[in-house]
């Protein structure tokens, strides 16, 4: 009825999360190279995906299917462009219906899509680590 | 029926991301995002229809299929419309750009 409305709720939280995780990270960085006198960073450390970057794959997720499933809930009518936009407002046992739906369907959905992106980042830190240990190995052997 | 066409939306638009060009002038990660974003969404909403209907789930009716089969490609037109959009506010190549100049010089 409206679950995908739990989604974009944990989408907006996500995306506003992302924003000031990205300047927090700005500023350390720019902290970071004044305190080196503008050296560069370690290689290994430049080309390590920041972690606002890997929640922007989450907050990407979550607009994206919400996105199309709001069509679908339009094209069922369950959506529609008046106030208060959604017709289980109509009356309050349609209303206790789509809350159900919301709590049950809707937080199984943001589950899913949480759970789906952690093993992305957990899959990238992996791929991360490996890099790491294979560049340290090269230089070891270098010297 | 929606979230069969959207998983198959999903494979090939995955697909292509990963034998695109490494500078990815497509922008072709959008599709990915919209339509795996859907596919698991649609994937939980079978699951509880599933749980409610059991083995009546494999068996709609025609003409719901019919509809159904017809959302899921309005939502994968939708999404390309997305992509397309995207596409022509990025401008990787400068394409839109020059083509605006071109018509302000005529």
């Amino acid at each position: 009825m409206a679950c995908f409305t739990a989604t974009v709720a944990e989408a907006v939280i996500v995306t506003v999360a992302t924003q000031i995780i990205k300047k927090k990270e700005n500023n350390s960085l720019s902290a970071h190279k004044f305190s080196n006198g503008n050296a560069a960073l370690k290689s290994s450390e430049n080309e390590k995906i920041r972690f606002s970057r890997k929640l922007m794959w989450l907050a990407k997720l979550l607009w994206g299917g919400s996105f199309l499933l709001a069509f679908e809930h339009l094209w069922h009518g369950e959506v529609v462009p008046w106030f208060p936009f959604l017709t289980a407002m109509a009356n309050s046992e349609s209303t206790t219906q789509m809350l159900y739906e919301i709590a049950t369907v809707g937080v199984a959905m943001a589950v899913l899509l949480t759970a789906v992106w952690a093993v992305m980042v957990i899959v990238s830190n992996v791929i991360e680590k490996r890099k790491d240990a294979v560049e340290t190995h090269n230089e070891e052997s270098a010297v | 029926m929606t979230l069969l066409l959207t998983v198959f939306a999903a494979v090939i638009s995955t697909v292509v991301w990963y034998t695109r060009p490494v500078d990815n002038k497509l922008c072709t990660g959008v599709l990915c995002w919209l339509f795996w974003g859907a596919s698991l969404m649609w994937l939980v909403d079978a699951v509880f229809e599933y749980a409610e209907l059991k083995a009546e789930y494999f068996n709609p009716a025609p003409l719901d299929m019919l509809n159904d089969a017809f959302l899921g490609l309005s939502v994968i037109a939708l999404a390309l419309v997305v992509w397309v959009v995207t596409l022509l506010i990025k401008d990787p190549d400068g394409k839109v750009k020059a083509a605006l100049k071109n018509k302000n010089k005529k």
